[in-house]
């Protein structure tokens, strides 16, 4: 379970989050979703341990982010965030290979090869396992970089807007396989995302955030309706049901 | 296009690791291997050339002996400096995330020459003189690898560290050294500025030889540090939030290159002098030649391209043109130029 208590950050005068208090259940998906400037990816990186809250405390699994030891928070939670440029050039296989470090420090076992075996199989990557990261489209790269994070086998894995820069075909088949992740292998994926829909067909939890605080947080039949959303986008909003689950109209 | 020839050399040299791994057919050596085997067989060869060349003596005679003694300790004053300045530059870049800025440009020789300045303004031209010596060299360098760090981790930890400003306060600060060093040497005495000048006007056929042992300690004791750390540097090079998530305190691993770097640095310039571009053309040459390459193989390339590169200037300056003092000249000539044209082409990533 992630736990926030009292979390806040502020970025000069400016508070971008909290206070927050919020537990996200062990366990499936959880969307973070909510308008631009709402403080979804800065409560991602505080978690993520990249960022310091100014107050508050983070609990994830039990480790207190802000004091635990980054080596042992590595094997606990993977985070990743929107822009990755890196200056080396790397393979593909390369870059799965970095999310075994924690496990390894870099001298790769058999288990460590295994594993970046399956991560790649898991995201279709095999085939592109000896091509360059530059060389790659952006959503083959985004699955390289979702791929690493996997590999790295950690009960949590916090991934900031994975479907940016993805068309619908790549951003449904990116949706299934965080599913996949989180169904077959028990991963509990905590995910930003600024389409409200992908959000409402395909996790579990829905956090919904306004103004760097907490609004309304439960299942997506309960957070995506029309009122909540039409208030808190300012914006009419109709929501109907689609294969069970909600769909939100929006666009007249 | 130097880029895309590096692209079109990098998946021969990967596709042909496996081939060492697997079942060999007869004995075929794999490109690294020939590359590595070529790289040693330059070496060695302009080893020889630079200490045997044009020497008229007699072979065997005590003058033939003195003279391939002087060669040798300037080869190996060569050495330790292509290893400072090339393995320095390849961990910066390491540690900064960038592969455009070299301590140099960011003014940690300008930082040596102030200190050095400072030194004989403080405590005048007879006391630096007579205080000369290792003792002397060992406490410089210290201060200059404590000031170093302080200055260049404060600026490279801490959210502001945005390269343009990072370029430009780097560039500033040691414009700012080098006027305040010009500052106080117009009011030393004729004297006093002839003590300093021999400091900070090194060449390579002039360095003292007394320091050379010593120089190459640090460097091996430096070498062996990054090996051992060879696989974290290859995650610190991924950048502050990738390489915090797989486990490594990122801004302790920064501060650690630094001081490393800063070594580097004060070593070479205690030895040669001041060498602005010569880091920065040797890490580029080692990217293109060593492509999608891991520290374990970027760290000795650096050293043996830099090695390659100071001997053949070194030896082809020396024994064709007649003048071996101006082999640093040369060097951050065609190396500026180098940066130049980088910077143009590529911007500033």
């Amino acid at each position: 379970m992630i736990r926030l208590a009292d979390v806040s950050k502020s970025y000069g005068s400016v508070r971008a989050l909290g206070p927050v208090d919020l537990d996200i259940p062990r366990g499936g998906i959880t969307a973070l979703v909510g308008p631009n400037g709402a403080g979804k990816s800065t409560m991602l990186t505080v978690v993520g341990r990249l960022l310091d809250p100014d107050t508050g405390q983070v609990h994830v699994g039990g480790l207190d982010v802000v004091t635990a030891r980054s080596k042992d928070l590595a094997k606990v939670l993977a985070v990743l965030r929107q822009e990755n440029h890196f200056v080396t050039r790397l393979t593909v296989r390369q870059l799965v290979s970095f999310g075994r470090f924690p496990h390894s420090g870099g001298r790769l076992t058999a288990e460590d090869h295994a594993k970046v075996d399956d991560a790649l199989e898991f995201l279709d990557l095999a085939p592109l396992a000896a091509r360059f990261l530059d060389e790659l489209s952006g959503g083959q790269r985004q699955r390289a970089y979702v791929a690493m994070v996997l590999a790295q086998d950690t009960d949590y894995l916090l991934l900031d807007e994975p479907l940016n820069n993805l068309d619908v075909r790549h951003a449904v088949s990116m949706m299934k396989q965080l599913r996949r992740a989180a169904d077959e292998l028990g991963r509990t994926v905590v995910i930003v995302i600024h389409d409200v829909n992908f959000a409402a067909a395909y996790a579990d939890h829905v956090v919904m955030m306004v103004d760097g605080g907490v609004h309304l947080a439960g299942p997506p039949s309960e957070v995506i309706t029309s009122e909540v959303l039409t208030e808190v986008f300012r914006t009419p909003v109709d929501v109907l049901e689609h294969h069970g689950r909600p769909l939100a109209v929006y666009y007249r | 296009m130097a880029e895309r020839a590096g692209a079109g050399l990098a998946p021969a040299a990967v596709k042909a690791a496996p081939a060492t791994a697997g079942v060999r057919t007869g004995w075929r050596p794999s490109r690294t291997t020939v590359g590595w085997v070529a790289g040693g067989v330059l070496v060695i060869a302009l080893v020889l050339a630079t200490v045997l060349y044009d020497n008229r003596l007699p072979v065997g005679s005590a003058g033939f002996r003195t003279i391939v003694t002087m060669r040798l300790e300037s080869v190996a004053t060569i050495v330790v400096v292509a290893f400072c300045h090339g393995v320095g530059t390849v961990i910066f870049h390491t540690a900064t995330g960038n592969r455009i800025l070299t301590p140099s440009i960011l003014g940690f020789d300008a930082l040596y020459r102030l200190m050095q300045t400072s030194l004989v303004f403080v405590l005048g031209g007879t006391a630096v003189a007579a205080t000369g010596g290792l003792g002397a060299v060992a406490v410089q360098t210290v201060l200059m690898v404590g000031f170093a760090t302080l200055l260049y981790g404060w600026l490279f930890s801490g959210r502001r560290a945005d390269l343009h400003v990072l370029l430009l306060v780097g560039v500033v600060l040691g414009m700012g050294f080098a006027s305040v060093s010009t500052f106080m040497q117009r009011m030393l005495t004729p004297s006093e500025f002839d003590v300093l000048s021999a400091r900070l006007f090194g060449n390579i056929s002039g360095s003292d030889a007394s320091y050379l042992p010593w120089a190459a300690a640090v460097c091996v004791a430096v070498g062996a540090v990054l090996w051992r750390r060879r696989h974290v540097l290859d995650v610190v090079a991924l950048g502050r939030d990738v390489s915090t998530n797989l486990g490594l305190n990122h801004r302790r691993e920064v501060l650690l290159l630094l001081v490393l770097v800063a070594l580097l640095v004060s070593v070479s310039t205690t030895m040669v002098g001041p060498m602005t571009f010569f880091g920065f053309v040797v890490a580029t040459l080692t990217y293109q030649v060593a492509g999608a390459a891991t520290h374990a193989r970027l760290l000795p390339l650096a050293a043996l391209v830099g090695t390659c590169a100071l001997l053949g200037a070194y030896f082809v300056l020396r024994h064709v043109f007649y003048a071996a003092g101006l082999v640093t000249v040369i060097i951050e000539l065609v190396g500026g130029l180098i940066f130049l044209v980088h910077l143009l082409r590529k911007g500033l990533r």
